[in-house]
C-alpha cells in the first residue's frame, strides 16, 4: 500500500488520475473507522492499493467569498472547527450551528465538509444545511471539472455521482438575508449520530423557507409544501408567525419525511421530531430574537 | 465537582500522615493512566510472540455440520488453527455451572460464540485465516422468548436445560392484603460494562515444556487458574497467572474470555502468544447485564405502611449459566429494598436464551430489582397521597429488622440518615439552562432542539440495599503476606486491581499499623493465595481484612522483638506515628531503627462469617452484610422530544468508614455515571439474536455534558462486623441512581391533574417520553 501526499490539487488530481481506485483520505474521522471495522479495505487484493492522503492541499483547505459578497465558496478540505469560527460562522450561520454538533473537539478538528459529503451518509450534519442553501458541489478530475446541485450529488446512502479519480474541490453556497438555524436529535447530549435533523433557512427577499431533513430518508430531503406554505403564511411584514401555522409547518415537514425503523429509533420518533424541530425552527425565526 | 463531606474527628495528638488511613493519597497508577504510559494488558509484548484470533458463530443457533480448516493452514505465516477437538483437557469451563464450551463442537448458542482459534505473525494473517475456514452450519430455531424457556415450550437448548434457576420467597402471610395495592411490570435492558483496557492476554510457555505463565487482565487470578488448568489438562501449579494491566471491569472480566485460547495456542506452538480483542469483539466476548422482567404488587395500609410484597422476576441469561444463578439469588432477595416487609411471595426464574450471555455486572441483580422497588415506592406514595421521602422514611429498615429471606440484618443500617442527609444537600441553585441561559444545558445538548420554554424540571428518588460478598455458603476468603525488613513493608496479595484502588488503601493500612512510609506491592500474581474476586463489592472487606490481618501479625511478631530485646512485656508495646513505644515507660525506638537487620514475614487467610442456601421457601442466612444509599435527581426534560438533561445527583452513602475518601468519591461519581447510563442510554440491542451495536457509536455512553455535578456526603458509621470498619462501595452508586433519574423524569412529566408518567422500562428512550401510548404496557 502507497500512501501519497499530494501538496497542490493539480498534484492530488495526477495522483488520482494515475491511481483511479485510490481511497481520498481527508481527516480519516469516517474512512479509518470503516478500516478498523473492516468494512472497507486497502491495500489488499480487490481493494484500492493506492491512499491519497490531501489534507495538506492548499486550495481544499481555504474559502473565497465572491466579489459580490454574495455566495461563498468553501474548500472541501475546511474543518468544522474552521466552520465554527469567525467570519465563516456570521457568513453560514446554520452551518456552524450543524458542524458545532459534530462529534467532538477532537472530530471537528480533522473532519472536513468534502469528507461528509464523500460519505454522504443520511445522518451527515453538514448536509441538511447544504441542502437547505441548494449549494453547489464542485469536482474535479482527470477529464476536467464539474458542478452539480448537491441534490444531485447525493444519489442513496452512502453513495454519490462521485466519479472514479474524482474529487470533491469545494462547495459554493449563497449567503442568504434571513435567519437560519440547525436542530439535531439524538439520544445523548453531545457526540452522537442524529436519529433526526432539521435545518431552516430563510431568505427575506424572496420571502421564501427552505428546510431540509436529515436522518429520515436515503439522504437529506427538503419538504417543498411546507416550505410552500411557510412562504404564504408568516407574516413577513412583523416577522412572526402564528402558533397554527408553525403546527402546521412541523406536520407538513414530518410528511415529506420517510424514516424506517432501526437500532436507533423508530420511524414514527423520527417523523414526530421532525414535526417538533420544524414548528420550533419556524418560531425560532419568526419570533425572531430568542437566542436560546 | 462539589463535594459536600461530613466532618471526621480524628486524633490529633501527633500530626497525621499523609499515606495513612483516612487520608487520601493518590493511586500510584493515576498519573500513568491519565499520561498514557499505563501498561494495559492489550500492550503487553514478548519477543517473537504471535498473535492468536478467534472465529466466531455468525448464528444465535445453529448445529455444526462441518469444520474445514485446511485452507487457513495453506495461507503463509498460520502457525496454528484449532478447534474443539485440540482442547486436551475439560470441553467446558464456568463460574458456578461448567457449562460452557471452549470452543463450540457440535452446537452454536449465540452469535458470537468461538468455533474456531489461529495463530499467526500478524493480525492480518489472522484475519484472512479466519476467513478461510470453513465452518457449515446447519441453523436451529433460536430460543429467544425467556417466557418460552419457563414454560417449556422451547426443546432444551443445552444438556442442562432451559431454565438455570427458580427460586421462590414465602415469607409471613402468602394471603395478607393491605388496603392500598399498586403493581406494576418493568423492564430492564440489557447493559454492557463498556470498560477501558480491552479483553487482551500474554501467554507464555515455560521453556523446558509443561505449563504456561498467562498475563491477563482480570477479577480474579485463582478462579481463571482453576478453570483454564482444567481445560488445558494440567496440574494447577503449572498454570501461573499474572495480572495485566486492567483498565475496568464492572463484572464483565469474572467469566472466562480468551484465556483458554490463548494459553491452548501458546502451548501448542511452544512460544508466546497474544490475543487482543476490538471493541466489537469485546461486546461478544464478554457476559452482560441481564435484561430482566419484572412485576411486583405492593400492599401498604391506607398511611402507605407495607403489608406485603408480590413478585414475579423473569432474567434472561443467555446461552450460559455463567453466574446466572447468583444473579438471581441476589435479584429475589432484594425484593424489598431498605424496606421493612412483613409478608412476601417471590418467583424468580434465571433462563437460557440464545442470546448473548449474562452474568455479572456492578450491581448484579440488584439493579433490576431496585428499579423495581424504587417504582413501586412511588406509586405507592402517589396512592397513599404522600411524597417520595416520607413513603421511604415511613418504611425505612433498621438494623436488627429481617429480611423477606428471614435473615436480619446485622449490619450497620443508617437508611433513614441516608435519606435525610440526601434531602439536606442542596438543589441546584440555578433555573433551567442556568443563569446564563446556554442551550448546551439544555436537554438536547449540542443539537441545540429546546427552547428555554420547551423544558420542565423533575425531582426523583432512589434508595437501595446491597449485599456485600459472596452469598449461599460461598467460602470467598482472601489472603495476604506482609513482611517487614529494615523499615520496609512489602505486600503480596492476588486482589485484582481493576481501577477500584485496592492497590491504594493497601499501603494506607500498612503504614497505619506499622508505622512505616515505605511501603512496595509485589506484582500481583497466583504466587500467593486466593484473594477471591473482584467483584461484589468485597475486596476492601475481604483483602483488606486480610492485609489488616496479616499487618498485625507482622506487629506482633515486631513487638514480641522489642519486649525481648528491653525486657518488657509486648502488650505494652503500641505504634505512635512511626514508634514502637512502650505505653507504660519511655521507651520510643523508630520503626525503622527496631526492624533493622531483622525480617518478619506473615500470610493470613481471612474470612467472612459462614452463610447458606437458600431453603425451597426462600428461608436462610444467605449474605455476608449490606450496604445503603440514597440518590436524589434532579432531571430537566423536553417532554415533547423526550430528550433529558441531568442537572444533579445528590447522594449520601453509607460507607461504614472512608478508608481513603477520594477514592470514594471516585467509586460514587463513576457509579453514578453507570447508573445514569442505564437510566437513560445504555442498551445492547438484539434483533433476531443478532447483536446491533457493538460499537460505542450506537452504544451509547454517558458523556462530560450528560453527567451531571455529584454533591455527596459520606455517611460514617464504622460496621463492627467489618475489620477496617469500613463497607465495600463500588456497587451502591450505580444502583439506586437509576430509579432515582426515571423518577424524575417521571415528575417532569406530571399532567395537569399532577399524575406522573409510568415509564416501566429503562433506559428510557425518547421517543417512550414523546410518543404516548409507548412508553408503558400497563399505564
Ligand atoms: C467519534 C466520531 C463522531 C462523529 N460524529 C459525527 C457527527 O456528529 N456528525 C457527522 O455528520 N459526522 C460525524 N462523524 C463522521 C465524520 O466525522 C464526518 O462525516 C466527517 O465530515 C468526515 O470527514 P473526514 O474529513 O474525516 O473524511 P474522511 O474520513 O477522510 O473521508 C470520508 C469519505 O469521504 C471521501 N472523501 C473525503 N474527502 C474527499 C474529497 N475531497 N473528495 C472526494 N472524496 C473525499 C473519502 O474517500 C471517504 O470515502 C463522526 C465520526 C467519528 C469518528
Amino acid at each position: 500500500m502507497a500512501v501519497v501526499v499530494p501538496m497542490s490539487l493539480r498534484e492530488a488530481v495526477d495522483a488520482l488520475a494515475a491511481n483511479p481506485g485510490a481511497l481520498v483520505l481527508a481527516g480519516g474521522t469516517d474512512a479509518m473507522v470503516e478500516i478498523n471495522d473492516g468494512h472497507r479495505r486497502v491495500g489488499h487484493a480487490g481493494s484500492p492499493e493506492v491512499v491519497v492522503a490531501v489534507d495538506r492541499v492548499a486550495e481544499l483547505r481555504s474559502w473565497t467569498l465572491d466579489p459580490g459578497g454574495s455566495r461563498l465558496t468553501i474548500g472541501a478540505g475546511v474543518t468544522y472547527t474552521e466552520l465554527m469560527e469567525e467570519p465563516l460562522a456570521s457568513f453560514v450561520p446554520a452551518l456552524a450551528e450543524a458542524s458545532r454538533t459534530v462529534g467532538s473537539p477532537q472530530i471537528r478538528n480533522a473532519g472536513t465538509l468534502g469528507g461528509n459529503l464523500g460519505t454522504c451518509s443520511p445522518a451527515g450534519d453538514g448536509l441538511p444545511v447544504l441542502s437547505a442553501l441548494d449549494a453547489e458541489v464542485h469536482l474535479a478530475g482527470a477529464t476536467g471539472t464539474r458542478t452539480v446541485s448537491v441534490h444531485d450529488f447525493m444519489v442513496g446512502v452512502k453513495q454519490t455521482v462521485l466519479a472514479p479519480g474524482e474529487i470533491i474541490t469545494a462547495v459554493t453556497v449563497p449567503l442568504l438575508d434571513g435567519w437560519q438555524g440547525y436542530s439535531k436529535v439524538g439520544v445523548r447530549n453531545a457526540m452522537v449520530i442524529a436519529t433526526a435533523s432539521a435545518c431552516l433557512a430563510v431568505d427575506q427577499p424572496t420571502r421564501s423557507v427552505r428546510i431540509a431533513l436529515g436522518s429520515v430518508a436515503p439522504t437529506i430531503v427538503r419538504a417543498p409544501e411546507a416550505e410552500s406554505f411557510a412562504a404564504g403564511h408568516v407574516d413577513w411584514g412583523a416577522g412572526h408567525v402564528d402558533p397554527a401555522t408553525a403546527g402546521e409547518f412541523g406536520r407538513l415537514a414530518a410528511a415529506a419525511a420517510r424514516p424506517i425503523d432501526d437500532h436507533r429509533s423508530s420511524a414514527a420518533y423520527r417523523r414526530h421530531a421532525i414535526d417538533v424541530m420544524a414548528r420550533r425552527l419556524l418560531e425560532r425565526a419568526f419570533r425572531g430574537a430568542d437566542p436560546t | 465537582m462539589s463535594i459536600v463531606e461530613t466532618p471526621r474527628v480524628t486524633r490529633t495528638e501527633a500530626p497525621v500522615r499523609d499515606g495513612v488511613i483516612g487520608r487520601s493519597p493518590l493511586r500510584p497508577d493515576g498519573i500513568a493512566k491519565v499520561d498514557g504510559s499505563f501498561q494495559f494488558s492489550s500492550d503487553l509484548h514478548a519477543e517473537g510472540a504471535a498473535w492468536g484470533a478467534t472465529l466466531r458463530s455468525p448464528h444465535p443457533h445453529a448445529r455444526i455440520v462441518s469444520i474445514d480448516v485446511s485452507k487457513a493452514w495453506k495461507i503463509d505465516g498460520v502457525d496454528a488453527v484449532i478447534t474443539a477437538a485440540d482442547v486436551p483437557g475439560k470441553a467446558t469451563y464456568g463460574l458456578i455451572a461448567h457449562d460452557q464450551p471452549v470452543f463450540a463442537s457440535d452446537v452454536v448458542r449465540y452469535v458470537g460464540e468461538p468455533v474456531a482459534a489461529v495463530a499467526a505473525d500478524h493480525p492480518e494473517t489472522c484475519r484472512r485465516a479466519l476467513e478461510a475456514i470453513d465452518v457449515v452450519y446447519d441453523e436451529l430455531e433460536p430460543l429467544l422468548d425467556p417466557e418460552a424457556a419457563i414454560a417449556g415450550t422451547h426443546p432444551p437448548i443445552h444438556p442442562d436445560g432451559n431454565v438455570v434457576r427458580h427460586q421462590r420467597i414465602v415469607r409471613g402471610d402468602p394471603d395478607a392484603t393491605g388496603e392500598v395495592v399498586v403493581e406494576g411490570t418493568y423492564e430492564i435492558g440489557m447493559q454492557d460494562q463498556a470498560f477501558l483496557g480491552l479483553e487482551a492476554a500474554l501467554a507464555i510457555p515455560d521453556s523446558g515444556g509443561g505449563g504456561v505463565e498467562l498475563h491477563i487482565a482480570t477479577q480474579w487470578l485463582h478462579e481463571d487458574r482453576g478453570q483454564i488448568a482444567a481445560c488445558l489438562g494440567l496440574p494447577e501449579d503449572q498454570v501461573r497467572l499474572v495480572l495485566g494491566g486492567v483498565g475496568g471491569a464492572f463484572g464483565a472480566r469474572e467469566d472466562i474470555s480468551l484465556q483458554v485460547h490463548t494459553c491452548l495456542l501458546a502451548l501448542r506452538l511452544g512460544k508466546p502468544v497474544r490475543m487482543a480483542y476490538d471493541r466489537a469483539e469485546s461486546f461478544l466476548g464478554h457476559v452482560h447485564r441481564h435484561p430482566a422482567t419484572i412485576w411486583m404488587r405492593h400492599h401498604a395500609t391506607a398511611d402507605g405502611e407495607i403489608v406485603k410484597i408480590e413478585a414475579r422476576f423473569v432474567l434472561d441469561g443467555g446461552a450460559y449459566a455463567s453466574t446466572s444463578s447468583a444473579v438471581l439469588l441476589n435479584a429475589v432477595t432484594h425484593t424489598q429494598g431498605p424496606y421493612r416487609c412483613p409478608n412476601a411471595v417471590v418467583d424468580g426464574w434465571a433462563v437460557r436464551t440464545n442470546h448473548l450471555p449474562c452474568g455479572a455486572m456492578r450491581g448484579f441483580g440488584v439493579v433490576q430489582a431496585c428499579f423495581a422497588h424504587e417504582s413501586q415506592m412511588d406509586r405507592l406514595a402517589e396512592a397513599c397521597g404522600r411524597d417520595p421521602v416520607e413513603i421511604r422514611l415511613r418504611n425505612v429498615m433498621r438494623t436488627g429488622d429481617p429480611l423477606i429471606t428471614g435473615q436480619v440484618v446485622e449490619s450497620v443500617a443508617p437508611v433513614e440518615r441516608c435519606i435525610r442527609e440526601t434531602a439536606a444537600l442542596p438543589l441546584p441553585d440555578e433555573p433551567i439552562g442556568g443563569r446564563d441561559a446556554d442551550p448546551m444545558r439544555l436537554p438536547g445538548g449540542a443539537g441545540r432542539t429546546a427552547d428555554v420554554g420547551h423544558v420542565r424540571r423533575g425531582i426523583g428518588w432512589g434508595v437501595s440495599i446491597k449485599n456485600l460478598m459472596y452469598s449461599e455458603g460461598f467460602d470467598d476468603y482472601s489472603t495476604a503476606r506482609c513482611r517487614l525488613a529494615d523499615g520496609r513493608v512489602t505486600l503480596k496479595f492476588a486482589t485484582a486491581e481493576v481501577g477500584q484502588g485496592f492497590v491504594t488503601i493497601a499501603g494506607q493500612i500498612a503504614r497505619t499499623i506499622l508505622g512505616v512510609d515505605d511501603v512496595d506491592l509485589a506484582r500481583i500474581d497466583t504466587g500467593v493465595g486466593s484473594a477471591g474476586s473482584t467483584s461484589a463489592s468485597r475486596q476492601t472487606w475481604m483483602s483488606g481484612g486480610a492485609v489488616d490481618a496479616a499487618c498485625r501479625q507482622v506487629r506482633e511478631r515486631l513487638f514480641e522483638h522489642v519486649a525481648d530485646l528491653h525486657g518488657l512485656d509486648p502488650l505494652q508495646l503500641e505504634i505512635d506515628g512511626t514508634d514502637v513505644v512502650d505505653t507504660l515507660g519511655d521507651l520510643r525506638v523508630p520503626v525503622a531503627a527496631a526492624t533493622a537487620g531483622q525480617v518478619f514475614d506473615e500470610t493470613v487467610e481471612y474470612r467472612h462469617r459462614p452463610t447458606v442456601d437458600l431453603d425451597e421457601n426462600g428461608q436462610g442466612d444467605c449474605h455476608v452484610a449490606f450496604a445503603f444509599v440514597a440518590h436524589r435527581a434532579v432531571v430537566d426534560v423536553d417532554p415533547e422530544l423526550g430528550l433529558v438533561k441531568v442537572v444533579q445527583i445528590a447522594t449520601a452513602q453509607d460507607v461504614g468508614r472512608a478508608l481513603n475518601p477520594l477514592s470514594v468519591i471516585g467509586q460514587i461519581e463513576g457509579g453514578i455515571a453507570q447508573g445514569l447510563g442505564l437510566a437513560v442510554m445504555e442498551e445492547i440491542v438484539q434483533v433476531d439474536g443478532r447483536i446491533r451495536n457493538a460499537n460505542f457509536t450506537d452504544y451509547l455512553l454517558p458523556t462530560m455534558l450528560d453527567m451531571p455535578p455529584v454533591v455527596a456526603t459520606l455517611v460514617e458509621e464504622p460496621d463492627p462486623q467489618a475489620p477496617l470498619g469500613a463497607k465495600g462501595v463500588g456497587e451502591p452508586p450505580c444502583i439506586s441512581s437509576t430509579p432515582a433519574i426515571v423518577a424524575a423524569i417521571r415528575d417532569a412529566l406530571r399532567d395537569d391533574a399532577g399524575r406522573a408518567r409510568p415509564l416501566v422500562r429503562v433506559p428510557v428512550r425518547p421517543q417512550d417520553i414523546a410518543l404516548s401510548g409507548t412508553a408503558s404496557p400497563d399505564g
